[in-house]
């Protein structure tokens, strides 16, 4: 395997200082420039297996499988290994695993840094990689003392003997050599933890406040040109010709060439190319014309007539003697996932190989599509994750276009190119979270409980056509089109959830909390509904309702103590309350909201709680719970992508709006202790935001905000 | 040929004066720590300081760059950007960290010109820097400890 390529400045210097310690496991040329190559590594490092490697300086390299995109997994990751290895933590330097089926996600199959399932899912695995490792430096020791492994312990990188003799790990490298890894191991017993549960401190802040990380736009190797692409303005079109005489006539500009998604103006840097692209005339074969206004007016014909049924209990047909009855319906619009740095990738492409530098969540994906496009073997493609300057799934592609665009291209002109895409061609990129419109039909009984829940939802869906298909599509129906839906903790004797395939116009994608993003909006927002046309009080409703749900119940509980539910507020505050369950993880919010003199909602507090069953990192779960509020406030107040004759409307950050920080509210977390299954944290916090500010909205204006975004001013609408 | 000054060393670089700074450190001075956001100054995170002000230099043409003082995130550290950095790291800021140089660049604009900033001069302050993630409540508070860090 190869762990050895990195183009990371920060962790030359650090190989480089540790140098002096001992055994120099490898080296870098900086001559090179930025494209640094290592030369093969000494022999004597001791690899116990993929994922830990223990130099003689004592410093210890996890390689990590899992991209880190902001979430926190390099650090939780090694915090998972470094416990049960019984190593010191001040010596833990963590670097991106190359792509290899050995770093492969226990869940999926294959290297996907997605789904919040990152710390769920190597629980185990990792745990049992760092005991072994420590198994085997006991093992070494003892050989090298000539005593029994049972008199030894391990502690703090050292191994320790009942005789008082003490030696580091990093003086058992040549020891190790040749011990073969044990393959059952004892895990430790989680009250003896020492870095798992703790607010350990992340390990990429130094390189991430002083400018020496390098993401994957950072990245530059020998002989590298940079391009930029133009693709169809329409999606599903076309280039039909293009000429390239003025573009090849700005200063810089190298070659023009077309790809399978347009055509690319390769150049010495970015500005040239953005000149030459600009110069550039291309015509187009366009492709559907798709118009928000028409789309939004057949979703909600669409949503008036039966759908596909994901789930049925009782009838909701059948329901008489209902007291009050509801019948409304919830939108949500595109949405662009807007990471900070803008999508790229470099490709070089000879005859013997592939390298690839890119901020990537699928490794495995990328390579498969690279090979196919150069026809050398996968094993010959070689994947350098970079730092992801931000994600949110949508580094997480099945057709991998984004590394196929740079392959083809350094193919094509037979050099390695960076294709960096502006903010405008991310932001009119596709590849959205889908648009969506939602029926939901309720009644109650004269006791005020429902007796009917009908919800049916239209949307895309970007599992049908991949192959994932298999595994998403049950009975006509995406699963993951209406996951949260489908999962009511409400108890309701008739339920029906349904679906519809919306226009398959645009390309979607996940994106943050994928399904649950919309469903819970309309869930959350529509049981607030029935609440108050019950006459109750919304978490009491709530609550009242989920005695089979308890982890979801608790939640509830204890955000609504911890937020002082019930309690008086400023004037012109009100709280508004939502609980969902997503990615194995329990989340409740309660939001304290106020109304401006214009209408404009202002976001003072959300208080969360969450149980994600057994933590890792106690400071990272309140990081993405904070970040998840954020983000979901952005996708209320602002986001939308919306379509007028086949194009885009949105361009940039300007007409594309993110919350700023005098928006940011204060998000208070309380993490539940609990023994229970593992859930995730990257995401979860997402879907119960939007409909807490709703539903606190309504209490202030009597008004039911039933689409997203919400209007500038709310008091106006319903 | 253009003339750079950037973290204190002078620098000739090869480019047409229309070009905007941010590629100039990027690409002709391999100082990447300045970052490409948006293009048209929403973003902040290429924000860089020019003769002590915070600049976006995705929109600051060369020919507007010559011969003044340029430092990145890479240049700086003053005593201020020291406090940044310990507060940043205390209150563990960054998440992907692409935007933190330039949430950097601007608190250090910031604090030089209000020392002990409220709230208010902080939202002032960092409105112009966007941060994907939400990390906005640290950034508040890093930026309240550093200040708090400041010799009196």
């Amino acid at each position: 395997m190869n762990d050895n390529t990195t183009v990371n400045r920060r962790k030359f210097l650090q190989t480089g200082a540790l140098a002096g310690g001992g055994l120099l496991l490898s080296f870098y040329m900086p001559a090179l420039g930025k494209g640094l190559k290592r030369v093969p590594p000494a022999p004597a490092t001791c690899a116990p297996n993929a994922f830990i490697r223990i130099n003689a300086d004592n410093s210890i390299k996890i390689l990590c499988g899992h991209s880190e995109m902001g979430q926190g997994t390099y650090t939780a990751m090694s915090q998972l290994i470094a416990d049960e290895m019984d190593a010191d933590w001040s010596k833990i330097v963590v670097e991106a695993a190359p792509a290899h089926q050995d770093y492969f996600n226990p869940g999926f199959g294959m290297q996907l840094t997605g789904g919040s399932a990152s710390a769920y899912s190597e629980w185990e695995r990792l745990r049992k990689v760092g005991a072994s490792a420590r198994a085997i430096m006991i093992e070494a020791a003892a050989k090298k003392w000539n005593v029994p492994a049972a008199g030894c312990t391990a502690k703090d990188g050292f191994v320790l003997h009942s005789s008082g003799k003490k030696i580091s790990y990093g003086d058992l490298v040549e020891a190790a050599q040749g011990i073969t890894p044990p393959t059952d191991v004892k895990l430790k017993d989680p009250k003896d933890f020492k870095y798992i549960g703790k607010p350990v401190k992340r390990l990429d802040t130094k390189e991430k406040t002083n400018g020496e990380g390098i993401f994957g736009m950072d990245v530059k190797i020998p002989g590298m040109l940079v391009a930029v692409i133009q693709r169809p303005p329409v999606f599903g079109g076309k280039v039909k010709s293009f000429n390239a005489d003025k573009a090849k006539a700005v200063p810089g500009v190298q070659q023009v060439v077309q790809i399978d998604r347009g055509v690319a103006v390769v150049a010495t840097g970015y500005w040239a190319a953005k000149q030459g692209r600009e110069a550039l005339e291309v015509e187009w074969e366009d492709g559907p014309l798709l118009d928000s206004v028409e789309q939004r007016k057949l979703y909600k014909e669409m949503a008036n007539k039966p759908g596909s049924v994901a789930l049925k209990e009782g009838d909701v047909s059948a329901v008489t003697g209902a007291a009050k009855a509801l019948d409304v319906e919830y939108e949500t619009p595109y949405l662009n996932h807007a990471q900070m740095e803008p999508l790229n990738c470099v490709a070089d492409v000879r005859a013997d190989g592939c390298d690839i530098y890119i901020g990537t969540q699928a490794q495995t994906i990328d390579q498969m599509v690279a090979a196919g496009i150069t026809g050398l073997k996968p094993e010959q493609v070689k994947i350098h994750t970079m730092l992801l300057g931000g994600a949110f799934g949508r580094r997480a592609i099945m057709d991998g276009h984004i590394a196929a665009e740079a392959v083809q291209v350094s193919k094509a002109i037979a050099k390695p190119v960076k294709v960096m895409w502006s903010r405008e061609d991310d932001v009119r990129g596709g590849y959205y979270r889908q648009f969506s419109h939602h029926k939901m039909i309720g009644s109650l009984g004269a006791d005020g409980k429902p007796l009917s829940w009908l919800h049916r939802v239209v949307c895309q869906s970007f599992m049908i056509g991949t192959p994932m298909e298999q595994m998403a599509v049950k009975n006509g129906v995406d699963m993951i089109a209406v996951e949260g839906a489908t999962e009511l903790p409400y108890e309701v004797p008739n339920l029906q959830i349904e679906w519809h395939r919306g226009t398959e116009a645009v390309p979607t994608l996940w994106m943050r909390s994928v399904g649950h993003s919309y469903t819970a909006f309309a869930k959350e927002c529509f049981i607030d509904e029935l609440a108050f046309a019950a006459g109750k009080d919304p978490y009491q409703y709530r609550r009242s309702l989920m005695d089979k749900h308890p982890r979801l119940r608790n939640v509830l509980d204890v955000a609504a103590k911890k937020a002082g539910w019930g309690t008086a507020l400023p004037a012109g505050r009100a709280r508004g309350i939502a609980v969902h369950e997503s990615f194995k993880s329990f989340i409740a919010q309660v939001a304290e909201v106020s109304v401006t003199a214009t209408g404009k909602i202002k976001v003072h507090k959300v208080v969360c709680a969450i149980d994600c069953g057994p933590t890792i990192n106690p400071d990272t779960i309140k990081a993405q719970m904070e970040g998840s509020v954020v983000f979901a406030l952005t996708s209320a107040f602002y986001g939308d992508i919306s379509f007028e004759n086949g194009r885009v409307k949105q361009r940039n950050f300007h007409d594309y709006k993110i919350m700023r920080i005098n928006e940011a509210p204060v998000v208070e977390t309380h993490i539940i202790e609990s023994t229970d299954t593992m859930g995730g944290v990257g995401e979860p916090g997402v879907p119960p935001t939007a409909p807490a500010v709703a539903n606190a909205v309504f209490v202030l204006t009597k008004n039911r905000l039933r689409k997203m975004p919400f209007p500038a001013d709310v008091r106006k609408t319903t | 040929m253009i003339s750079l000054k950037v973290n204190g060393k002078n620098y000739e670089v090869d480019a047409s004066p229309d070009m905007p700074l941010l590629w100039a450190l990027r690409e002709n001075l391999e100082l990447t720590g300045t970052k490409f956001g948006c293009g048209m100054a929403q973003c902040g995170a290429c924000t860089v300081h020019m003769d002590g002000n915070a600049v976006r230099s995705c929109v600051t043409p060369l020919s507007r760059a010559a011969g003044k003082n340029i430092i990145t995130i890479e240049g700086l550290n003053d005593d201020i950007a020291q406090r940044l950095r310990d507060a940043w790291t205390a209150e563990e800021v960054p998440q992907c960290g692409y935007c933190q140089s330039g949430q950097i660049m601007a608190a250090a604009v910031l604090l030089r010109e209000k020392p002990h900033p409220t709230d208010e001069d902080i939202d002032y302050g960092m409105a112009g820097n966007i941060c994907r993630c939400g990390t906005y409540q640290r950034i508040r508070k890093a930026i309240h400890r550093a200040a708090k860090a400041s010799t009196p």
